[in-house]
């Protein structure tokens, strides 16, 4: 610039004092600068990892490239209309500024239009994101099998009932009571498949304090796939046929009336009591079966 | 043209001017705490003395309630913060410091922050840059007070570190986002966070921004915003051309009171203006300076004024 002039300095009689001047300041100051830039990156790096229990709106990238891209101003938190979202203030563990949400609190309502989604200016949430659906927020875990009041043998289903993707997302499968040996149990179980990770099912859980089922990060609640273990029945249905021909299908003795895999064992079936027993030998109520409360 | 003869026109020739005595020069030769600004208050009366003042704090607490009366009443007129906003739905604005870092880890965002950015850009590109932290920044609140507080304490020295600091600190803030592919700056940015928490709700940020109110009262003098700030500096960048800017058009009738760099956040930008070092007009072309019109205020011979960098004059 032409209107400005370096100040004539009473140092500049020497040369090299000025330039040694400016390299030790601009190296004390880019030290003390850097450092602190330091400090911040290490903190942001350090605190990244997202809590288990906070979810990120539908759309959300994959939370390295969120942070780079959430500008944190809000406007999804704004035009979220059940108040689901939230802006993490600083110490939440969550990176300051950024929205997410709580299911157990408020749980996405899956709107059908994702107000958060159109109202995001940065592309952290990601407007391919047409149908709700399609979002993977989270995947739901029935993380507690001891306190589930279904899998005590009770017909709570809350958690099925609420799902928006009902008998999709969560069906309920019917297994053998062996503590009653007379009753089913019918056990809420996710589908990955179809799970948009709302958290419906945690806000709904009956269970005082915490939920029996909890929506966690994807990473959290789903292993890897076994790359060798090629499953022979989607094999099976991609090829339209077994890829290792008809098996032959074996009787198995005893067990003719039987759904297939049902080993239970009726009063009156199964091994009976050899006909030449001691005298000694405790009586045995007729029946038997596994379990069926029998003392001597 | 040389500083020490342009030095001589300013000043030189003419005779010794009586020092006020309650200004920073006559205080310190009484030995008693200073009130910058008591003779503009005398000569001119209490609203002309704070004209600009007023002004700017209009500014800040007006733009700050555009953005609160919608959370707390209901009617929505600015969505956001700071950071990215929709006004009426319909004008996005978006601070191109963010874009920058946003670019810098590697992300590129949706056209309504780059349209928004644009905008902002271009208004402190036109207007000045540094008009961001003295008319809309909320830290600006803070660290005035700290000033304030510290004049009428009469607390002197202190270790701030070198002012350019800041321009460091804004590289490395856009390395980081390099390096860490994410915002880190944002994790801990005070700018963005006080603003964010007084709309959105604070959590632990009180504890920055309280930090750097002691910070600035009991270490660094206007150690935040004159040294450190990356997002300062940001806009210091953008405001090298603009148009706004402080002249010292009546410098002739200046009378060494000292009260203008008492209250200057910048108070090294008015030297070469105001006393003709190094330059021989009276514009203040110094792109730190905040265009906050205090020195306009405070000076009891009315000195300053705010024009554009074509208005060379002097009277």
């Amino acid at each position: 610039m032409n209107d400005t002039m370096k100040p004539t300095s009473r140092a500049a009689a020497s040369t090299s004092s000025p330039r040694r001047r400016f390299l030790k300041d601009a190296a004390g100051v880019a030290g003390g600068a850097g450092l602190l830039a330091l400090g911040a990156g290490m903190y942001a790096r350090q605190a990244s990892a997202l809590p288990a229990t906070a979810i990120r709106p539908p759309g959300a990238l994959a939370e390295a490239a969120f942070l780079a891209a959430c500008v944190r101003c809000g406007l999804c938190v704004r035009d979220c209309p059940y108040d689901t979202l939230r802006l993490a203030e600083l110490g939440d563990g969550v990176a300051t500024g950024t929205p997410y949400f709580l299911a157990r609190d408020i749980p996405c309502e899956m709107c059908e239009d994702i107000p958060c989604v159109v109202a995001c200016p940065s592309g952290a949430l990601d407007r391919a994101l047409t149908d709700i659906g399609e979002a993977r927020m989270g995947l739901a875990v029935l993380i507690d099998q001891e306190n589930c009041l279904n899998f005590l043998g009770l017909r709570c289903d809350v958690c099925y009932r609420v799902c928006p993707v009902i008998d999709k997302a969560i069906t309920l499968e019917r297994m053998h009571n062996p503590r009653s040996d007379r009753h089913a149990m019918l056990l809420p179980t996710v589908h990955s498949e179809h799970c948009t990770g709302c958290g419906k099912c945690e806000k709904s859980c009956v269970l005082p304090g915490e939920s029996a089922i909890k929506v966690l990060p994807i990473k959290l609640a789903q292993g890897s796939k076994a790359e060798h273990y090629m499953r022979g029945w989607e094999e099976k249905d991609a090829a339209g046929e077994s890829l290792i021909g008809e098996q032959l299908e074996l009787p198995v003795r005893g067990l003719e009336d039987k759904a297939y895999g049902d080993t239970r064992v009726r009063p009156g079936e199964g091994p009976q009591a050899p006909p030449a027993v001691p005298d000694y030998a405790p009586a045995r109520p007729p029946g038997g079966g596994l379990d069926s409360g029998w003392k001597p | 043209m040389n500083a020490q003869t342009t030095t001589g026109q300013a000043t030189g020739t003419r005779p010794e001017r009586k020092v006020p005595p309650t200004s920073v020069r006559g205080a310190a030769m009484r030995g008693v705490v200073a009130r910058p600004g008591h003779e503009a208050i005398e000569a001119k009366g209490w609203l002309r003395a704070h004209k600009w003042l007023l002004l700017r704090r209009t500014s800040q607490f007006g733009i700050l309630a555009l953005f609160l009366v919608g959370p707390w009443f209901g009617w929505w007129i600015v969505k956001g913060n700071l950071s990215s906003s929709l006004t009426l739905g319909l004008l996005p604005l978006t601070d191109p410091f963010l874009i920058a870092q946003q670019l810098a880890a590697g992300q590129w965002p949706y056209r309504e922050v780059l349209l928004g950015g644009g905008i902002v850009l271009a208004f402190y590109l036109l207007l000045g840059g540094r008009l961001f932290c003295s008319w809309v920044c909320p830290v600006n609140l803070v660290t005035d007070a700290a000033a304030w507080l510290r004049r009428r304490l009469g607390l002197k020295g202190g270790k701030a570190p070198a002012a350019n600091t800041r321009h460091w600190l804004l590289g490395f803030v856009l390395v980081i986002a390099a390096v860490t592919g994410s915002l880190a700056w944002e994790w801990v940015n005070p700018v963005s966070m006080l603003h964010r928490g007084l709309i959105f709700g604070f959590g632990l940020a009180w504890g920055i921004v309280g930090g750097i109110f002691l910070y600035d009262l009991l270490i660094a003098p206007r150690g935040w915003c004159g040294h450190l700030c990356p997002q300062g500096a940001f806009y210091a960048l953008l405001g090298r051309a603009s148009l706004l800017k402080v002249s010292a058009d009546k410098r002739r009738d200046c009378n060494d009171c000292m009260d203008c760099f008492a209250v200057c956040p910048e108070p090294q930008v008015i030297r070469p203006a105001l006393k003709g070092v190094g330059q021989d007009h009276p514009l203040i072309l110094d792109a730190e300076c905040t265009t906050c019109g205090r020195c306009v205020d405070v000076c009891g011979k009315d000195v300053f004024r705010i024009t554009t960098r074509f208005n060379r004059s002097e009277s």
